[in-house]
């Protein structure tokens, strides 16, 4: 059985090849640690996170959201197994960066909202399902290797 | 977690601009809610759950009014919202799981239909504001 079934993983992949992945990397990391700024704790040596308005044009923030969502682009290409295509990922964000799986969750749903944002009336209830179950399984791939 | 004067303002403009929407934009948010999380349709075994559903309709708009009313009462939601409180503690009891699948949808329709009015500062603003409500709906369950 399929993670997506096959309509799901056009929805996904329709939408996805609209965006701009180095953007909305950076718009998703800086809304992340806007609306839940307890996340920023993984970010000192960031610099000016003072306000939304200097979150958002932090250079650093915007070049760690374009890494962060090429690595997940990437893993939409293994969407049948995100627990393979992340296992080695999993194990740095518990072993070396220390990083509570829920905020794997919460950025999944930022950018939820941030595709949402970008998309508006084509981003609908059936396109949005398919991205929670995206969210969902990578959040779950990137946890798997925890102990 | 506190709603500030910055928070309470933003709130309140955003949910101005919704105006006369904010009952299609709670249904589609309730459509939402029932399409990224199946579980919540548990609640609603009564009810016909398919797309354009009178009845979601209807519950959307209640849900919206309710939210309505929590913005003009933002200086004091317990208060407002005392009786949801006790229909939900009581009553309806749901889980308090499910506050936060609502919410998430509502940010996402009100993202989708007023993407000038949803940025970073009005998304925290609104998140935190969803999230006192929830709490509020969720306070006599024990």
């Amino acid at each position: 059985m399929s993670f997506l079934s096959a309509e799901e993983k056009g929805l996904v992949n329709g939408l996805w090849s609209k965006v701009n992945v180095d953007e909305v990397g950076g718009e998703a990391l800086g809304r992340l640690l806007v609306v839940y700024p307890w996340t920023q704790r993984f970010f000192q040596s960031f610099g000016d996170l003072s306000s939304a308005d200097a979150i958002m044009s932090n250079a650093k923030v915007k070049a760690h959201g374009k890494k962060v969502l090429n690595s997940f682009s990437d893993g939409l290409k293994n969407i049948d197994d995100l627990k393979g295509a992340f296992a080695k990922l999993s194990e740095l964000h518990c072993d070396k960066l220390h990083v509570d799986p829920e905020n794997f969750r919460l950025l999944g749903n930022v950018l939820v909202c941030v595709l949402a944002h970008h998309f508006g009336h084509e981003f609908n209830p059936q396109v949005q399902a398919a991205f929670q179950k995206v969210v969902a399984g990578v959040a779950s791939a990137l946890a798997h290797r925890y102990h | 977690m506190v709603l500030s004067s910055a928070d309470k303002n933003n709130v309140k403009a955003c949910w101005g601009k919704i105006g006369s929407h904010a009952g299609e934009y709670g249904a589609e948010a309730l459509e939402r809610t029932f399409c990224s999380f199946p579980t919540t349709k548990t609640y609603f075994p009564h009810f016909d759950l398919s797309h354009g559903s009178a009845q979601v309709q209807a519950h959307g708009q209640k849900v919206a009014d309710a939210l309505t009313k929590a913005v003009a009462h933002i200086d004091d939601l317990p208060n407002a919202l005392s009786d949801l409180s006790d229909l939900h503690a009581y009553k309806l009891r749901v889980d308090p799981v499910n506050f936060k699948f609502l919410s998430h949808c509502l940010l996402v329709t009100l993202a989708c239909h007023h993407p000038e009015e949803f940025t970073p500062a009005v998304h925290a603003s609104l998140d935190k504001f969803f999230s006192a409500v929830s709490t509020v709906l969720t306070s006599k369950y024990r």
